[in-house]
């Protein structure tokens, strides 16, 4: 019995003794007092704690750097331009950067610690990524694993972006998750409905923010967002248009439709989604509606595993999304203009396809949410 | 300290490097030893991140244990408590080089965490025990096996960068290849054999 006792002791002794060493060196040693970072040479100074991470940092300071994967240092997306401090380049951010950018000294900032004093460059737009604590107010099913919600401003608030731009959404803790984390979701809805947004969550099994929206968000709450972010818009030109998405990568495409449907611009568009199955599908209705309004667009649904029971009532396209769209639209690919949204594996694989066909790669657009 | 001490010491520490190669005669830390031999400067970070960690760690689980596991008549626990030694000192080197040495902490990068699942690390606290070593013998032993360890991966990453040209069977390219390379560099090192010899 007493060995039992001693044992349990000592092994619970050596870990506690253990634990306050690391945590009286934790405030003593990584206690990096207040530091300044001056934005812009001086446009900006901020007088911050040291020791986190700067995309953090910033976002305690409410100056938003657009980030997709919310910090995971998987899509590099937050890119800062740092002119002095910051010490070198680290390996985590290395893969994330072109020749160019790095010569630049450009990094990104979810991987760099504040440690002193630094100064950085920020595009000046970014000052007017803003955030609110939004509410609930719909919460509607698309399809069995797909949501969408209606996000309202607070009294009074708007929120202007430009179609196919995304937002972060912060989610709150829940069950047996313990942190909370930034996604981004593109804008679904029209940017002349500037009261409201929407989103849509496809539910990924296992996914932090995926589960807490599809399982523990319900209508009424509150929930904080920034935004909007990102270079996925609508370009000015006269090159026909090739939508694909699969998935939610519907929500910017439509919010895009809907300008394209309000300002009456007049140019040929085929959106192409790709789906496993029917019961993947979504806002059906909503495309064949665009379809009457906007002239000149067309909407492509293509079933790459369809069962048995699809099969005998589907009339449309079957195949890969990229096999469709060789086929229906080999011949004006070479002068057309993509804008793609789903998984990054399905985006490779198109711009792989497009290019092939003698589309520029500078007319392919694209966010890649990793 | 008398003289026998510090000859058997020094003894010790180059029997570790060479002779007793933690690697390539114990065959512990292969997962490190594999995977991140592909550079040479990355292998030499990690190298002498190991022999850092091991020479202390190697000194603490000596004092624990002879201080405080023997005289409990617990040294069944020594590989849990060992093992938690080992994930201590290397947060706590962690933190500690982060804030003195920031060019080094940049230099080890990820390696330094990595140590902590390092079997080398926890073998040589283990073969110090069995071996019945002293205080200045496991330092030595803690300081060579690290050393050995960085002997061993600084030569294969060479290896591998020299054949890097070469023609080598598709299937057996990457850690196949790697894996036939360490077995002939333990071949050589049998060569040492006999030079030295520790019990």
């Amino acid at each position: 019995m007493d060995g039992v006792l001693t044992s349990i002791a000592v092994v619970a002794g050596v870990g506690v003794v253990l634990a306050v060493l690391l945590e009286v060196a934790g405030s003593l040693l990584a206690d990096y007092g207040d530091v300044s970072i001056d934005i812009n040479s001086g446009s900006r100074k901020l007088e911050v704690p040291g020791g986190n991470k700067l995309l953090a940092t910033l976002r305690e300071e409410k100056i938003f750097i657009p980030s997709a994967c919310g910090g995971r240092g998987s899509c590099g997306e937050c890119r800062v331009r740092v002119m002095e401090g910051g010490g070198p380049l680290l390996p985590t951010e290395t893969p994330l950067l072109t020749p160019e950018q790095r010569k630049n000294r450009v990094r990104i900032s979810c991987q760099l610690k504040v440690r002193g004093d630094l100064q950085i460059e920020i595009p000046p737009e970014l000052f007017l990524i803003k955030s609110w604590t939004v509410r609930l107010a719909r919460k509607t099913r698309l399809n069995y694993d797909t949501v969408e919600l209606r996000l309202e401003l607070p009294e009074g608030e708007t929120i202007e972006f430009k179609p196919g731009q995304y937002i972060q959404i912060k989610t709150a803790r829940y069950g047996k998750v313990k942190e909370e984390v930034f996604r981004a979701y593109s804008v679904s809805s029209s940017s002349r409905d500037n009261r409201a947004l929407e989103i849509i969550v496809r539910l990924v099994p296992n996914g932090i923010a995926t589960t807490w929206v599809h399982d523990h968000l319900e209508e009424g709450a509150r929930v904080e967002i920034s935004g909007p972010y990102g270079e996925f818009y609508l370009r000015e030109s006269q090159h026909e248009i090739f939508f694909i998405a699969g998935g939610s990568g519907l929500a910017p495409i439509k919010s895009i439709l809907h300008q394209i449907q309000e300002e009456n611009i007049d140019r040929k568009a085929t959106f192409f989604f790709g789906a496993l199955d029917l019961r993947d599908l979504f806002h059906v209705e909503t495309m064949r509606e665009f379809e009457k309004n906007i002239s000149g667009f067309t909407y492509v649904p293509a079933l790459s595993n369809p069962s048995e029971e699809t099969q005998k009532s589907w009339k449309g396209e079957y195949g890969l999304v990229t096999e469709v769209v060789a086929r229906r639209a080999a011949e004006g690919i070479k002068d057309g203009e993509a804008y793609l949204c789903g998984s990054p594996g399905m985006i490779d694989a198109c711009v792989k396809s497009l290019t092939g066909m003698g589309m520029p790669e500078e007319r392919i657009y694209y966010d890649k949410f990793v | 300290m008398s003289e026998t001490e510090l000859t058997s010491a020094l003894v010790i520490l180059f029997a570790a490097i060479f002779t007793n190669n933690i690697v390539l005669t114990n065959f512990l830390g292969l997962c490190s030893f594999l995977s991140v031999s592909r550079e040479i400067k990355s292998s030499v970070g990690l190298g002498a991140a190991v022999a850092f960690v091991t020479t202390f760690t190697a000194a603490i689980n000596w004092l624990i244990y002879h201080h405080l596991l023997v005289p409990l008549d617990l040294v069944y626990l020594r590989f849990v408590i060992f093992i938690v030694i080992i994930a201590g000192f290397v947060q706590f080197a962690e933190i500690a080089i982060e804030r003195f040495a920031p060019a080094l902490y940049h230099a080890l990068g990820i390696f330094l965490p990595l140590i902590t699942v390092n079997c080398a690390v926890l073998g040589i606290s283990l073969f110090m025990v069995i071996r019945e070593y002293g205080l200045l013998e496991t330092v030595a032993y803690g300081l060579g096996g690290g050393l050995g360890f960085l002997v061993g991966i600084v030569l294969l990453a060479a290896l591998r960068w020299r054949i890097r040209r070469s023609r080598v069977p598709a299937a057996l390219q990457g850690a196949g290849i790697a894996v036939i390379l360490s077995g002939i560099m333990a071949l050589a090192f049998v060569g040492f054999s006999g030079m030295l010899t520790i019990n």
